[in-house]
């Protein structure tokens, strides 16, 4: 009896850990996802859509550049299947997350449907990169993370949509915290491998597809190349890289 | 205002949220975690993230054009402000609100 209420608050314990560890890192996405979520936001309330509108997209797509699109979608002539395959080709990049977790998000129980259904950029490049105290719980951890982030895009979303019109101090420039965060994530990685071939392959291949195909297009290019050349390399890397 | 109606927006916010949800769960229903994940795949697990990192940097960036407006200068300051905080006082937080004020200050007062 007495060994299993220690277990229960032990588990207790892990999961404040859990939360205590991963909060930190989600507030540079707070920032980012705030104001990107509320750009959403007032973009959709001036497109004439009520704010449960902007609410509801964030809450079930979660997927930023798609919300954007689907927001011009919506403007546009009824085209379901066009709508469908257009999230495939901008979410592909989806895929590559799911394959860089299936290993990290094996065994969390019940939260796994919400990992997955939930795994956005930011919430891979966290899950996936950050340094998890040994006294935390791991799949607290990463459901921290994402559910944060998720709470962060749909509150940016609907404040956007419910008081869009009564911004009034300069936030041009705020979207770069985006920016900012993926190249300190880059960082981190490359610093943690041992080679250095694969992240600059994806910068390399990904800078040349998009001058080849254009910003709105190269995503698709960009991922076939990344996995043509690391399939190519992998009896180089995997020989090299074993403990990275 | 949107042209479509109440169900033909309902319908193409559904095929978002289905196609979203393809490229999400896909590779976890292929691969179901009671089997060893295959080597191959192991490997790409690996040496992916790295990769795709570079890829969404990239992709930050898709809209900045290096031959008119500011020609990127502003990116590549704040970039270089942002790895230089990072490499000198490795706080994820203090890097990213400190390239960002940098970016702000930049395109708002100089450029």
């Amino acid at each position: 009896m007495r060994r299993g209420k220690a277990m229960k608050q032990n588990k207790h314990e892990s999961i404040r850990k859990a939360f205590r560890a991963a909060f930190p890192y989600t507030l540079p996405i707070c920032a980012g996802f705030l104001f990107l979520g509320a750009t959403y936001g007032v973009l959709m309330r001036t497109n004439g859509f009520a704010f449960w509108y902007p609410m509801l997209m964030s809450l079930t797509i979660f997927a930023g550049s798609v919300e954007f699109v689907a927001a011009d979608l919506l403007m546009g002539t009824f085209h379901p299947l066009q709508a469908f395959l257009m999230t495939l080709m901008l979410n592909a990049r989806h895929l590559f997350y799911g394959i860089s977790m299936l290993d990290k998000y094996k065994g969390t129980g019940f939260k796994k449907p919400y990992l997955i259904f939930s795994l956005c950029d930011e919430s891979f490049s966290i899950n996936c990169t950050a340094k998890i105290p040994p006294d935390a719980d791991r799949g607290w951890f990463y459901f921290f993370v994402t559910l944060l982030n998720h709470f962060y895009w749909v509150a940016g979303a609907t404040l956007g949509g419910v008081f869009g019109s009564l911004v009034h101090f300069n936030t041009e420039g705020l979207d770069f915290v985006m920016t900012a965060m993926f190249v300190v994530i880059f960082l981190e990685q490359w610093q943690k491998d041992k080679q250095h071939i694969s992240a600059l392959a994806g910068l390399g291949i990904s800078a040349v597809c998009l001058l080849v195909f254009g910003s709105d297009s190269f995503i698709l290019s960009a991922m076939l190349g990344i996995l043509a050349a690391l399939t190519l390399l992998r009896r180089l890397l995997s020989r090299g890289g074993e403990a990275a | 205002m949107s042209s479509m109606t109440l169900s033909q927006q309902f319908v193409t916010v559904l095929m978002v949220v289905l196609g979203t949800m393809l490229t999400r769960f896909l590779p976890f229903l292929l691969f179901p975690a009671d089997k060893p994940t295959p080597k191959y795949l192991q490997y790409l697990g690996k040496v992916l993230p790295a990769a795709v990192f570079g890829l969404l940097v990239v992709y930050c960036l898709r809209n900045v054009s290096v031959l008119s407006g500011s020609h990127g200068i502003p990116e590549l300051i704040a970039i270089v402000v942002v790895v230089l905080l990072h490499l000198w006082k490795k706080q994820m937080l203090l890097s990213i609100a400190g390239g960002t004020v940098c970016y702000m200050l930049l395109v708002q007062f100089v450029f």
